[in-house]
């Protein structure tokens, strides 16, 4: 099912609103929801999408591909869990820092429609180990 | 810090939208027919780069495609960088989409990365066309 790049847009709002809060706060809790409502966007059950969808019935003009937004979720979730990893562990500045991190990719999401996640991808893609399996023809 | 981030990210913001495919006269390689798994244009190949996680990627197949029934001789190859990172490499790509801009004989000589403008395409398109 093709995504709805409104509610996404709607979604990387809330979540700006929300990490901005977790950096005010140093609200662990505030961040672990975050984290949950990550996890749920990779699955594509996003409780900011259901809210924007219960308010706006509407049919969008145009579709996204469902994959760049689901990976978008998935750096958000790593960043917000390395992000609770050091509360737990009583690392406040890696919490603060993977928090902002996230929070970056979050904001220029919501201000630019640009996906930081996506365009970090490649970049991964080309230095990770499986790369180097390929066959060069 | 609550702050400096969305300032911080204004500044990234503002400073891709600028360069946002932007069309650069570049040098130096040439592809062949067999890098690209692909018979080069008759006249002009434009050679886009794409990812499955990219969202431009789709405007710039569109825009691109257009180019290529709209000038004869003309032809549009997208590659998925994630299976060809030997070119990745070579071609230092860096993100998608980018689109390589190539003359009859594959020499490289225009590069944007980014959804390029219609409008900027046909003009590196004209460039890249050989004299007469």
């Amino acid at each position: 099912m093709p995504a709805d790049p409104r509610a996404l847009r709607f979604g990387a709002a809330v979540t700006t609103l929300v990490l901005a809060s977790v950096l005010v706060t140093e609200s662990p809790w505030l961040l672990a929801a975050q984290a949950v409502v990550f996890a749920l966007g990779v699955a594509r059950r996003s409780p900011y999408v259901v809210l924007f969808k219960a308010f706006v019935t509407s049919t969008p003009k145009k579709t996204e591909d469902p994959r760049p937004p689901r990976f978008a979720q998935l750096v958000g979730l790593v960043f917000a869990v390395t992000g609770l990893a050091g509360y737990l562990t009583g690392t406040v500045p890696l919490a603060l820092a993977a928090t902002a991190a996230a929070l970056l990719a979050a904001f220029l999401d919501a201000a630019f429609g640009f996906c930081l996640g996506c365009e970090i991808y490649l970049l991964i893609r080309r230095s990770t180990p499986a790369a180097n399996m390929e066959v060069s023809q | 810090m609550a702050l400096a981030t969305p300032a911080l990210g204004t500044v990234i913001g503002v400073v891709h939208l600028r360069r946002r495919g932007r069309v650069r006269d570049v040098g130096g390689e040439r592809l062949t027919g067999a890098d690209l798994r692909e018979e080069l244009g008759e006249r002009v190949t434009l050679v886009q780069f794409s990812t499955a996680f990219c969202q431009p990627c789709r405007a710039t197949r569109r825009i691109l495609s257009d180019v290529s029934t709209l000038v004869p001789g003309v032809r549009h190859v997208e590659i998925d960088a994630e299976s060809r990172l030997d070119l990745v490499r070579r071609l230092n790509i860096m993100r998608t989409p980018t689109v390589l801009v190539l003359d009859a004989a594959g020499a490289v000589v225009k590069r944007a990365s980014g959804r390029p403008r219609k409008a900027d395409v046909l003009a590196a398109v004209a460039d890249a066309l050989p004299p007469g």
